[in-house]
């Protein structure tokens, strides 16, 4: 082999391993303001993130409250001048239980009923001369439901000053903090997307205003409108997926720690009450899930934008 | 394949800088576009690539009405047309290859059906070495000859050339033009807009269309 053919030889390996390689983007990196819209995508994947998490502990926090709630109900009974009240909650008792839908029947003694008066008035209050109301406390059954209207009625029948409470209302009145609490959530994922939007758009523009000269000599040599959007698309795409996947492991992060610091909290005495108030602090599968998906949205939503916005202003152009 | 009739164009409220152009170029002609710096000679090539619209008159190309044309139509019509600017309109973070093959990677054609034209085509035109170099690292003839390669890829039934000649050394200027004519041959029309006398001399056989206060001359 002569020593032209080897450089041949040679250039034409060169050649051929170069051309293997990824096409060069016809939108190139350096003129978009990568680096700053990256940490704008990464800052409001993060806030959605936040919100999106928080929606899925909220929604969580508050199903497993109402189910703690529902599987309980109580009967108060209250003093009532010539009656004996400790005779009035066995006779309850003994009346309640073997009801359809009653697992266990539970009366509170009237020491434990006075404990649950400690956390208002203090240790050491004398409450023998105060009418301190009794407590029944029903474990209920999923299935059959016991029915509270007939239950009601026949309490009140057969002993007066008692009450059943079946705690409906404190349930309803959780789903509804709960329902709105989510619906908040949502909003605020609605505000940051569109902020998102806004400033995909505002990037974008800037991007073609910068490479106006690309896209004049694109059209020349045969681009349509179509093609040139799609590199814009495919540039933004890959912005907003570094950006998404930034803030998505922001919030997963901020989630994980949160989790572990409401765990360690949980041994402590305090931490029982965070854990009976917040549950566990973890978002679960489902609140990773939202997590990833968002990160995908605020890729897609970057390239997508980006594409609308660089099509519809080509097709003004002449 | 192009026919100009009574073609104006003013920019604004100013007055016209092409004024009733009447002209057109048949399949597998050569033509030379002269006149003064300033003539319209651009514009006029603007107006071939439909990157204007006259203020009035018709411009036809490919038997098509320009002013009745979507954008979609419009593209399809500078897949035919072959064009090789003054200034060479190479993009800089491309390299020459990818300059080159750039026509037919918007018609998102596969990179292998097309790769080994490119570079053949590259070695042609004398820049077989530097299919990987940016054009910032070339030097004007070579720019010269990659935007006459990115042109011609296409195969185009129309080529526009801007100057083509412009920064090459008179060996490469008749190498260029000769393959020119070698296209018009095959059938491709050519319009090639030149203040070089010497070359229009070198090609009698050409039609000369000369720019002057707007207006165009023909000589046949």
């Amino acid at each position: 082999m002569s020593s032209n053919d080897a450089i041949e030889t040679s250039v034409g390996m060169t050649v051929e391993r170069r051309n293997r390689a990824p096409e060069a983007p016809l939108v190139p990196a350096a003129s978009i303001a990568g680096r700053a819209l990256i940490t704008v995508v990464a800052i409001m994947t993060f806030l959605a993130s936040l919100a999106a998490g928080g929606a899925v502990l909220i929604s969580q926090t508050s199903r497993d409250w109402r189910s703690t709630v529902s599987h309980e109900a109580t009967i108060q009974v209250r003093p009532v001048p010539g009656r004996d009240i400790d005779a009035d909650v066995d006779a309850l008792a003994r009346a309640v239980r073997g009801t359809p839908g009653i697992s266990d029947v539970r009366p509170m003694s009237k020491h434990e009923s006075e404990l649950l008066l400690e956390p208002w008035l203090g240790q050491d209050v004398n409450l023998d001369e105060l009418p301190v109301p009794r407590m029944i406390v029903l474990k209920l059954d999923a299935s059959p439901r016991v029915d509270f209207a007939h239950l009601k009625e026949r309490i009140a029948r057969s002993t007066p000053g008692a009450i059943l409470d079946d705690h409906r209302l404190w349930s309803e009145r959780l789903a509804n903090m709960a329902n709105v609490l989510v619906v908040i959530a949502i909003l605020l994922l609605a505000l940051i997307v569109t902020a998102l939007g806004l400033a995909v758009s505002f990037a974008t523009h800037g991007a073609m205003a910068g490479n106006r000269e690309i896209i004049e000599v694109l059209h020349f040599v045969g681009a349509s409108d179509a093609f040139i959007a799609s590199q814009f698309q495919r540039r933004f795409l890959r912005l907003g997926l570094r950006g998404g996947v930034a803030g998505a492991a922001g919030a997963a992060l901020l989630f994980l720690a949160a989790g572990a610091l409401s765990r360690w909290i949980a041994a402590t005495p305090s931490g029982e009450q965070l854990e009976a108030l917040f549950g566990s602090f973890s978002i679960g599968w489902m609140g990773y899930s939202a997590i990833a998906l968002i990160a995908a949205i605020s890729a897609g939503l970057s390239g997508q934008t980006s594409r609308i916005i660089v099509f519809r202003r080509l097709r003004r152009l002449t | 394949m192009v026919r100009f009739e009574n073609v104006g164009l003013r920019y604004g409220m100013g007055p016209e800088v092409l004024q009733d152009l009447t002209f057109s170029i048949v399949p597998g002609s050569f033509q030379f576009l002269t006149g003064p710096s300033g003539a319209g000679k651009t514009t006029l090539m603007r107006l071939l690539l439909l990157s204007l619209r006259p203020t009035r008159g018709l411009i036809s190309l490919f038997g098509s009405d320009a002013s009745r044309l979507d954008k979609d139509a419009i593209t399809s019509i500078r897949r035919r047309i072959g064009v090789v600017f003054q200034d060479f309109r190479l993009l800089d973070h491309l390299t020459t290859y990818e300059n080159v093959a750039l026509p037919l990677r918007v018609q998102n054609r596969a990179v292998n059906s097309y790769r080994e034209e490119v570079v053949e085509l590259l070695r042609w035109v004398g820049l077989g070495d530097r299919l990987h170099a940016y054009p910032e690292v070339l030097s004007g003839g070579e720019k010269q000859r990659a935007a006459i390669a990115r042109a011609l890829i296409v195969r185009p039934e129309l080529l526009l050339a801007d100057e083509p000649t412009g920064n090459v050394d008179p060996t490469m200027a008749r190498r260029l033009i000769r393959l020119f004519v070698e296209l018009q041959r095959s059938g491709t029309s050519v319009l090639v807009a030149t203040h070089d006398l010497g070359l229009m001399d070198q090609f009698d056989g050409a039609r000369r269309l000369v720019l002057g206060g707007g207006r165009l001359h023909i000589y046949d």
